[in-house]
């Protein structure tokens, strides 16, 4: 358990769909929806994705839409160097999740502290 | 035929069809009686200058770029808002930039509030200006490696031969915006395929761009095996001329790195009649 490290996190998981329920999606810059849950209490709010069908560039733009939202962590299956630059320059942790589950699989995962760190 | 005025590109849809063949036999039998000039426009491969080895000036093509001066900088982030992609990222207290992505637009310069940008000159490529033989300019553009905007080297390689007289542009294959790039503003266009399923499928995309950009189009079945009925129909479905079938004897010449023309003149005649299919495709009065 990682309690006492993860105190009030918000963390953005990259999904398939609009809840906890949904599938993860393994690509960060082109993923759907972001699912942003407060690790404190377990509630979320899921985010579409402005850039999930954009032409370039997609990478930084998605992560700039973490740091507006002021995330602090990033549970993804696959983030690019460029979005891996500026997440790391934003103090953005990232973990790596590829189980091809479930929002709550990853949610629990993560909570469990056994994904790894990447970037 | 003095004093043409004319620019024809050679394209294709699937590559390895032929383009370059083409391309450069047309330009060194044209320019046996005027001035050609054969421009390199597949600039993530050129090729031309290995069948008309001759020494070449080379110069930089270069594209502006965003320099951030960040003791003006107040890290509004209007910049990174307008940057469609995503190319500037703004941080409380950096910029992040990532040149690869940028597309020279400019536009981070006219939003920012604070004048604490201005562009500098970035090297994504060269130009290549040789005359292997009297009468004919070849123009080669190279994209560095590594350099992912292969359109700006192709129009610094057009527009070094804008006031030329008749400019033959070589493409790139396919149908994206490199091919589209170098059609642009060309009066004619040959599109070089082949009589399998593939060359015909990329053909039929290759026809459409053509179409699309308004610029008449002519095809030249190469390496044409005498099973051509599929692609003919298509060509007497479109109303596009067929030009020349080739035979198969030329890879062997175009292997050792010599011209089909140079080798056996009496092709030159077949270019010749090519050519002037080419200019009656746009009306003959150009």
């Amino acid at each position: 358990m990682s309690k006492n490290k993860v105190t009030i996190m918000k963390v953005c998981f990259t999904a398939k769909g609009t809840n906890l329920d949904a599938l993860m999606e393994e690509r960060f810059g082109r993923a759907p929806h972001f699912i942003l849950v407060e690790s404190e209490n377990g509630s979320f709010e899921a985010i579409q994705n402005p850039f999930a069908d954009g032409g370039g560039g997609v990478g930084p733009k998605a992560a700039q839409v973490l740091i507006a939202n002021n995330v602090q962590a990033l549970v993804s299956g696959q983030v690019g160097g460029n979005a891996q630059e500026v997440l790391a320059a934003a103090g953005i942790a990232m973990y790596t999740y590829r189980a091809g589950k479930s929002v709550r699989d990853a949610l629990d995962q993560f909570t469990r502290n056994s994904l790894a760190r990447s970037g | 035929m003095p004093g043409q005025i004319m620019k024809l590109a050679v394209a294709s849809g699937k590559g390895g069809t032929g383009k370059s063949m083409v391309a450069e036999n047309l330009a060194f039998t044209l320019s046996r009686t005027e001035p050609v000039t054969l421009v390199d426009c597949d600039v993530e491969e050129p090729n031309l200058h290995l069948f008309f080895p001759a020494p070449a000036t080379t110069t930089d093509v270069t594209v502006p770029v965003p320099v951030i001066d960040e003791t003006a900088c107040q890290h509004c982030g209007l910049c990174g808002e307008f940057c469609q992609y995503g190319a500037l990222t703004v941080l409380s207290n950096r910029i992040l930039f990532f040149p690869e992505l940028c597309h020279s637009c400019g536009g981070c310069i006219l939003v920012c509030p604070n004048d604490a940008i201005h562009e500098e000159p970035k090297r994504i490529g060269t130009l290549s200006t040789s005359a292997p033989q009297p009468d004919l300019k070849l123009i080669s553009g190279t994209l560095d490696t590594g350099s992912p905007h292969a359109v700006p080297v192709i129009r610094a390689a057009k527009k070094q031969a804008a006031n030329d007289q008749l400019v033959i542009i070589d493409t790139a294959p396919g149908t994206s915006c490199p091919v589209v790039e170098a059609l642009d503003g060309c009066d004619a266009c040959i599109l070089v395929t082949e009589s399998t399923p593939f060359g015909l499928h990329d053909l039929q995309l290759a026809v459409d761009v053509a179409a699309r950009l308004g610029i008449p189009a002519g095809i030249v079945i190469n390496r044409s095996d005498g099973k051509d009925e599929e692609t003919l129909r298509f060509c007497i479905d479109h109303d596009i001329e067929v030009m020349i079938p080739f035979s198969r004897e030329i890879a062997a010449i175009q292997n050792r790195g010599d011209l089909l023309c140079r080798a056996r003149p009496e092709w030159q005649k077949d270019f010749c009649a090519l050519f002037l299919k080419c200019r009656a495709l746009t009306g003959g009065e150009r």
